[in-house]
């Protein structure tokens, strides 16, 4: 209540980008160059068929009656129906989603369990040992491609040093850890490099503050001054970066799926794009916008949660 | 956290001033990173450039004789892929489709997108509105996704990633230089070019850019380096250069399948990519350095 | 001359800059006896926060170089700068505690500030959750804040600046130290404030018996608490003295200029400032460092190595030739003091 008093607000802030958000992905398919049916069926274009691929999207309709439609239908919980799979495209999109939100929090977490430690160290001990080698480190990481540097670890790991499995999603909870490592690690790689620029920063930033010194004066414990205060405060602004980079890492998925042959949305995009299964990738780029919109209010949650004086704050 | 303590003043002096100096001498060294990322980059441009004087053959003329060679074999410096077509050359040639997406594509989102970030905050009010919706909006996409779609409904080849990108990436400029601008336009020297009557045109292009435009410039340098990776992967997923185009991506994505018999073929692509990135990374460090000093 | 409770002696501290070495505090030495008031008075630059920062050991240790000795003579007379990082946290707030001078950052800002004052009066009591809480209610209410037990679950962007700034008396209170370092506590505060502040703090210490080192740029507010007083200016102290004495007859140019820039009531005209500015720390010229800005001055003071100069007994001193020629200011009569 007084801490998150613009949640309201912020709610309606997202159904005005979630709706803007099916109007970008309506019109995706709008872009195709000529005629979609053909696009779509290709070779075994017939009449008949084209004829029905017209009626069930619509267009033949006015533009905004076509808009109406696709909506109607997504409201009904349906993203239209994948000619590749001949199936709902719902049905087939709800399959792949499990290995892409497990891999995605696997990075997540993994990404903070790297960044935090190393990015708060490489800021209080500024200069030496630590900093040095990270940013060597992490500048090297963030040139590297996410997709070859799966390659990589699936070299290192998999091919000279078989400690994982080179693809796959695995079973049961420990499988999935045990499968999803290595894609994970890669992911969390590529994300680490911002996050522990960013903790570094804020946490020498941070140390030159007034109240560091209050703590310190208290006659408290070091490594108390370093949690309570120093930590607590620098690590707010990693949080607003690790909200907006998100988009990276989810960005980072649909390659690495693809490396790894992880059966997730990742790979059904892509695999949609070559089978020219339009639905599909119009409902994938709809459920990543939706996940993308949700982190990011989450992201709004947690930063009201650790710093009282963001909560306080009317509109964004 | 006691300072150092030392027994006598003379010491004193002599300890603090060999600290000083040596604090000179770390200033001089961040200097050396931007050379350092301009000579790597010149490099890279110069040998790509040069590809025709430096390797003999072109990048796709198949030898069926000498397939999968290792690296260090003689004719051929870093070895074949399946076709026996040399790596080298497929790199050079290669590189010039990807350093001309991250120039090309960077440098036609960074001037459009900083214009429209210019204009938008300095005019405020309902243009500031519009353009702030569709930041969010294009935000609420996973980018690598928004593109793919985009190349979907286009059709996959070298220009079409261009558009894609064109359409995409213009939006991170415009944010980083409107907020710059709202900041800006509330300034003194602002102020007093409105009140000496200087127009609108002239104060934003010729007072507020040049004074705001350190932000994006530095962006633009970890921009090129992802759009140089985004160029690969798209490459890599098929969907960008086609066959038998050499570019890094693909080269990448066809060595994956000789990984277990000719690790080179998937690995050497990447040492390019990274080279490249690593030489716009030190860049971006020092233009950042050099137009925001103090920030270590 | 009461029993000595800190004694400060040759104190420098160099700071190790990309422009050079920094002589912030070039060679200070003063004592604060039990239940005194010391105040260091001075413009911005001269010295006088570094010197406290160092006297507590907060000087960023990676540039700051320091020799001399700080001696706090309770539990053995053990010097401040040479003791081990155990050592000085056990002195710190229960023996030795600071205020800084801007409220509004000299608190966390994500933590709320009962628990803050919890935090102080933990750090060298053993108490349970509920009588630790207790005792912060009572402190802040010490300190002179409205309904403490509510007040507590407040954050610090909550407060008003004065408000704030009493919360920070409380937590330096906290565990009854017996020297409290005030860094311009009153200068980021409106006067009326101030006076409040002012009176709080005096108020406290005819209460404990502590002494404090209180630093502050306005010579109005240092008079009105003080016992001595310090005049601090490039990194050397330039005079001292009991504070109605140093206040009615200064025994140093510089000390003189800051009494007659001091706006009084009923004075109309022009504001004296004091014309040029003081010299740079780095490269430090030789000779009276206030010789350039000094109307007394002459060739003989440019070049002499300075050195404080008894007036009247070994606690009155000023760093000045032509000590006696400083004239009293007019409107700084006995009977304005304090």
């Amino acid at each position: 209540m007084s801490r998150f008093g613009s949640l309201p607000r912020r709610l309606v802030h997202v159904a005005i980008v979630l709706l803007g958000i099916t109007l970008v992905t309506f019109f995706l398919l709008r872009l195709i160059p000529g005629d979609p049916a053909l696009a779509i069926l290709g070779s075994s274009y017939t009449h008949a068929r084209a004829q029905a691929i017209d009626s069930g999207l619509g267009l033949n309709r006015p533009i905004w009656s076509q808009y109406g439609l696709f909506m109607n239908h997504l409201f009904h919980g349906s993203l239209g129906f994948s000619y590749f799979y001949h199936e709902s495209a719902t049905r087939v999109i709800l399959n792949h989603i499990p290995p892409t939100l497990f891999l995605i929090a696997y990075s997540a977490v993994l990404a903070a369990l790297i960044s935090l430690p190393i990015g708060f160290f490489a800021g209080l001990r500024r200069g030496r040992a630590v900093d040095q080698f990270s940013r060597v480190f992490f500048t090297l990481s963030f040139a590297m491609p996410a997709f070859w540097l799966g390659i990589i670890f699936i070299l290192i790991f998999s091919v000279h040093l078989p400690v994982f499995p080179i693809s796959g999603f695995g079973s049961g909870l420990i499988g999935h850890l045990y499968y999803l490592f290595l894609p994970a690690l890669t992911i969390a790689l590529s994300f680490s490099t911002v996050l522990v620029r960013s903790l570094r920063t804020s946490t020498i930033t941070t140390l030159r503050a007034e109240f560091v010194d209050t703590a310190q004066m208290k006659g408290i414990a070091w490594s108390q001054v370093l949690r309570r205060h120093v930590f607590r405060n620098a690590v707010l602004a990693v949080v607003a970066v690790y909200g907006v980079n998100l988009a990276y890492l989810i960005s980072g998925t649909v390659l690495v799926e693809n490396v790894f042959s992880l059966p997730g949305l990742g790979t059904l995009l892509v695999n949609s794009v070559t089978d020219r299964d339009y639905p599909v990738v119009q409902g994938v780029t709809l459920v990543f916008a939706v996940l993308i919109v949700t982190i990011n209010l989450l992201t709004d949650v947690v930063q009201a949660a650790l710093d009282p004086r963001v909560g306080q704050e009317i509109g964004t | 956290m006691s300072a150092g303590w030392v027994a006598s003043p003379s010491e004193l002096l002599m300890k603090a001033a060999t600290r000083a100096s040596a604090r000179r001498r770390s200033t001089v060294r961040r200097r050396l990173t931007l050379i350092a990322g301009l000579a790597m980059l010149f490099l890279a441009i110069a040998a790509i450039t040069l590809a025709p004087i430096l390797v003999s053959q072109p990048p796709n003329t198949i030898d069926a004789l000498n397939t999968l060679a290792p690296p260090l074999t003689p004719g051929h410096l870093l070895g074949t892929d399946q076709f026996g077509r040399d790596v080298l050359s497929r790199i050079l040639y290669g590189g010039r489709i990807d350093l001309a997406i991250a120039f090309g594509a960077t440098i036609v989102t960074l001037v459009g997108g900083t214009f429209i970030g210019l204009v938008a905050g300095y005019l405020g009010g309902r243009w500031d509105s519009v353009l702030m919706r569709l930041v969010d909006l294009f935000f609420a996409f996973p980018f690598l996704v928004l593109v793919i779609a985009i190349i979907a409904m286009l059709g996959p080849s070298i220009f079409n990633m261009f558009v894609a990108i064109w359409i995409t990436s213009w939006v991170a400029y415009a944010r980083i230089q409107r907020a710059q601008t709202v900041v800006a336009k509330r300034q003194q020297y602002v102020l007093a070019a409105r009140a000496l009557g200087y127009g609108h045109l002239r104060v934003m292009f010729r007072h507020i850019l040049p004074n705001t435009a350190s932000a994006v410039i530095v962006f633009s340098m970890v921009d090129a380096i992802g759009n140089i990776i985004l160029a690969a992967s798209l490459g890599f997923l098929g969907l960008g250069a086609q066959p038998p185009s050499p570019e890094w991506g693909t080269m990448i994505a066809d060595g994956q399948n000789y990984i277990l018999s000719a690790w080179w073929l998937a690995t050497i692509p990447g040492l390019a990519i990274v080279f490249v990135g690593i030489a716009f990374s030190l860049i971006g460090d020092g233009l950042a350095d050099l137009l925001r000093p103090g920030d270590r | 001359m009461t029993t000595p409770l800190l004694t400060v002696r040759d104190l420098r501290s160099y700071l190790a800059t990309d422009q050079g070495v920094v002589r912030a505090v070039d060679g200070v030495s003063f004592t604060v006896g039990e239940a005194e008031i010391i105040g260091i008075v001075g413009e911005s630059g001269s010295g006088k926060s570094v010197t406290c920062r160092t006297i507590v050991g907060l000087m960023p240790a990676g540039m700051t170089h320091i020799s001399g000795e700080v001696i706090y003579h309770p539990h053995g007379d053990r010097n401040l700068l040479t003791a081990r990082q155990s050592e000085l946290q056990a002195l710190r707030g229960s023996q030795l505690a600071m205020i800084f001078q801007d409220p509004m950052t000299a608190l966390n800002p994500v933590v709320n500030v009962g628990d803050q004052v919890i935090e102080a009066v933990q750090a060298h009591a053993k108490l349970s959750g509920g009588e630790a809480r207790s005792r912060a209610v009572s402190l802040l209410r010490r300190v002179g804040i409205p309904a403490p037990d509510q007040r507590m679950r407040d954050y610090p962007f909550q407060f008003s600046g004065g408000m704030l700034q009493r919360a920070l008396i409380a937590i330096a209170l906290a565990s009854s130290p017996r020297l409290l370092l005030a860094d311009e506590p009153t200068t980021s505060l409106d006067v009326i404030i101030q006076d409040q502040i002012l009176s709080l703090l005096l108020d406290l210490q005819q209460d404990t018996g502590m002494s404090m080192i209180l630093v502050s740029h306005d010579l109005a507010v240092i008079s009105e608490v003080c016992d001595r007083i310090l005049v601090m200016y490039a990194g050397q102290v330039v005079e001292e003295g009991p504070a109605a004495d140093v206040i009615t007859t200064p025994r140093h140019p510089y000390t003189r200029a800051l009494l007659d820039a001091v706006p009084q009531g009923e004075q109309r005209g022009q504001l004296r400032s004091i014309t040029g500015s003081p010299p740079s720390l780095i490269d430090v010229p030789g000779g009276c460092r206030f010789a350039p800005r000094c109307r007394l001055a002459t060739q003989e003071c440019l070049s002499w190595e300075t050195e404080l100069i008894e007036i009247s007994g070994p606690g009155r001193l000023a760093r000045c030739l032509r000590h006696d020629e400083v004239e009293r200011s007019p409107q700084w009569q006995a009977s304005d003091s304090a």
